[in-house]
């Protein structure tokens, strides 16, 4: 059977998409996150199907463990999963379920689902890749802007701040989905802990690329804040 | 509901009674420091508690002894995040914060991740008991006991804690170490399941187990009885089958579990490895029926919860009917 090595663009997402099947409160989550996902495996991340296991690899946290569509189409067109493994998303025994986990999915770095995970286990990646001298590798969190309720998150942005973690990345696509909202933005809250803040279109390839790339300061862990439509 | 203050006692003899104060965190953070040295998977994370007596080793190793101020979450979080990239995190602060409060990160950012770690706890059930309950942990080891796959150990001697420390660090897997400022007068042999310390006739009463820094106060409540005395500094895995086999070899299929933390968490235990039998069991340990709200001395708690060594020897004989 083919593995459909056509289904490898931007264009062919929805396709993708389209062989898995879900509620359709996560597939708004994962509509959300689709550019950023995408300009992080095509353009940003230092990663690859043959480099998944190599410790100089870069890292991607995928926080905001509901609505993994995306994530799952963005692995299949880059070559991590099977394109015919998405066809049985969600059975019993697929590798792929409403969230992912990382022993069942390669390429898959943390199993996420429950919120305010990935920032605390990605500030512990930073660490460890410290103090093995990998100071090449990313480590790049995908988070929520409802998520950040979570106060495990403030923990993790203080402490990566305080300690300099600059290849430390968080990407928080806003979708004005907080209860509460974050006056003053979100960027704020990065920003007074010592990050480097950017706040961008979530829509916008070009501008994502640039902020998740542009050079940010030494000892300083990067926010880059993704705004989307609001969903509702 | 209120419980009856524990009979008070005048004098420190009495007050702690067949208990042995203990070094264990020092012996702790120079293992632990010891190993910085030698193995470079090894890495330690702290909530400031014992942040002093790790201040050399952060000097000459500061990557990989990191202070991450009063954040428990991010404290299991970034021990999961270590050890995903290959290192053997070390994380340590007192019970209650280290097991109860960040216990989601303790279940998803070790266990269900694939990632491993050990957890060094101080504090045990009450050895804080004047600061009061927001610093007991009596269920650390029930809770950990709702995870697969988890080494708990309860040593009941400094000396012990160097032996089980360094297997720890050496290895693989998640293990949490309970330590306590009060156990034995003796190192007793770990890491080979039941160690029968006084053996009992053919004829017995039964087999009492005897958990960390109970065995002292165990052997001294049923000196006058004719039963078995095992001791495990180690209860998870528990060693089912060293107890079926003590337990052949008595006189009754009666075992009493004596633990330092809540009342029968080994209670399924006991019953798994005594499957193929007719048997009894009690257990003792920190009474489950009622929040123990008082200040004062360790021993005043232990006299609550009935672990002092007369409040042993009563329910021992009560249990063994004798």
């Amino acid at each position: 059977m083919s593995t459909a090595p056509a289904l490898t663009r931007y264009a062919d997402l929805p396709a993708l998409i389209g062989l898995m099947t879900g509620d359709e409160k996560h597939r708004i989550a994962a509509e959300s996150t689709r550019e950023v996902l995408w300009v992080l495996y095509d353009r940003v991340l230092n990663v690859s199907p043959e480099t998944a296991e190599d410790p100089d690899r870069d890292r991607f946290l995928l926080s905001k463990g509901h609505g993994p569509m995306t994530y799952y189409a963005v692995l299949a067109a880059k070559g991590f999963l099977d394109v015919a493994t998405l066809r049985r998303w969600a059975a019993f025994d697929s590798p792929l379920g409403h969230h992912p986990d990382r022993t069942l999915v390669p390429g898959v770095e943390i199993s996420s689902g429950s919120l305010g995970h990935g920032l605390g286990l990605g500030v512990g990646t930073a660490l460890g890749l410290r103090a093995q001298g990998r100071h090449r590798p990313r480590v790049v969190v995908l988070l929520g802007d409802g998520e950040l309720d979570e106060g495990s998150n403030h923990e993790a942005i203080a402490a990566a701040g305080r300690l300099g973690l600059d290849r430390l990345t968080a990407v928080v696509v806003d979708n004005g989905s907080a209860t509460h909202g974050w006056p003053g933005g979100i960027g704020e809250r990065f920003a007074r802990e010592g990050w480097t803040a950017r706040t961008v279109s979530g829509r916008d390839q070009d501008a994502l690329y640039d902020a998740l790339t542009a050079p940010h300061g030494n000892r300083r862990p990067l926010a880059v804040v993704a705004r989307v439509r609001p969903k509702g | 509901m209120t419980i009856a203050a524990p009979a008070p006692q005048h004098t420190a003899q009495n007050a702690d009674q067949h208990v042995t104060p203990q070094p264990m965190r020092d012996v702790f953070a120079e293992t632990v420091s010891a190993a910085l040295d030698t193995d470079p998977r090894v890495a330690v994370v702290l909530a400031d508690i014992s942040a002093d007596r790790f201040a050399r080793a952060a000097q000459r190793h500061p990557d990989r002894v990191v202070n991450l101020g009063i954040r428990e979450q991010l404290l299991i979080g970034a021990a999961g995040g270590l050890a995903l990239t290959g290192m053997r995190p070390v994380a340590h602060t007192f019970a209650p914060f280290l097991v109860e409060r960040p216990f989601e990160q303790v279940k998803l950012d070790l266990g269900h991740q694939g990632a491993s770690a050990v957890l060094v706890s101080t504090g045990a059930s009450y050895d804080g008991s004047y600061y009061g309950r927001t610093h007991m942990a009596p269920g650390d080891v029930a809770l950990l006991d709702t995870l697969p796959d988890w080494t708990v150990h309860v040593p009941g001697h400094a000396a012990e804690v160097e032996r089980l420390l360094r297997d720890a660090l050496a290895g693989e897997g998640n293990v949490y170490v309970r330590l306590t400022e009060r156990g034995n007068a003796a190192a007793r042999p770990v890491g080979a399941g039941l160690v029968t310390v006084r053996a009992g006739s053919r004829r017995s009463a039964g087999v009492v187990v005897a958990v960390g820094p109970m065995l002292d106060r165990v052997l001294a409540a049923t000196e006058d009885l004719d039963v078995t005395v095992a001791y495990t500094a180690t209860v998870r895995p528990f060693d089912r089958e060293g107890l079926n086999q003590l337990v052949a070899q008595a006189g009754h299929a009666d075992v009493l579990m004596v633990e330092p933390y809540l009342a029968g968490t080994s209670a399924h235990e006991v019953a798994a490895a005594l499957g193929d039998r007719r048997h009894r069991q009690g257990s003792l340990g920190v009474r489950r029926d009622v929040e123990v709200r008082g200040y004062g001395t360790p021993a005043d708690h232990d006299r609550a919860h009935g672990l002092d060594t007369e409040g042993i020897a009563k329910a021992a004989r009560d249990f063994f009917l004798v």
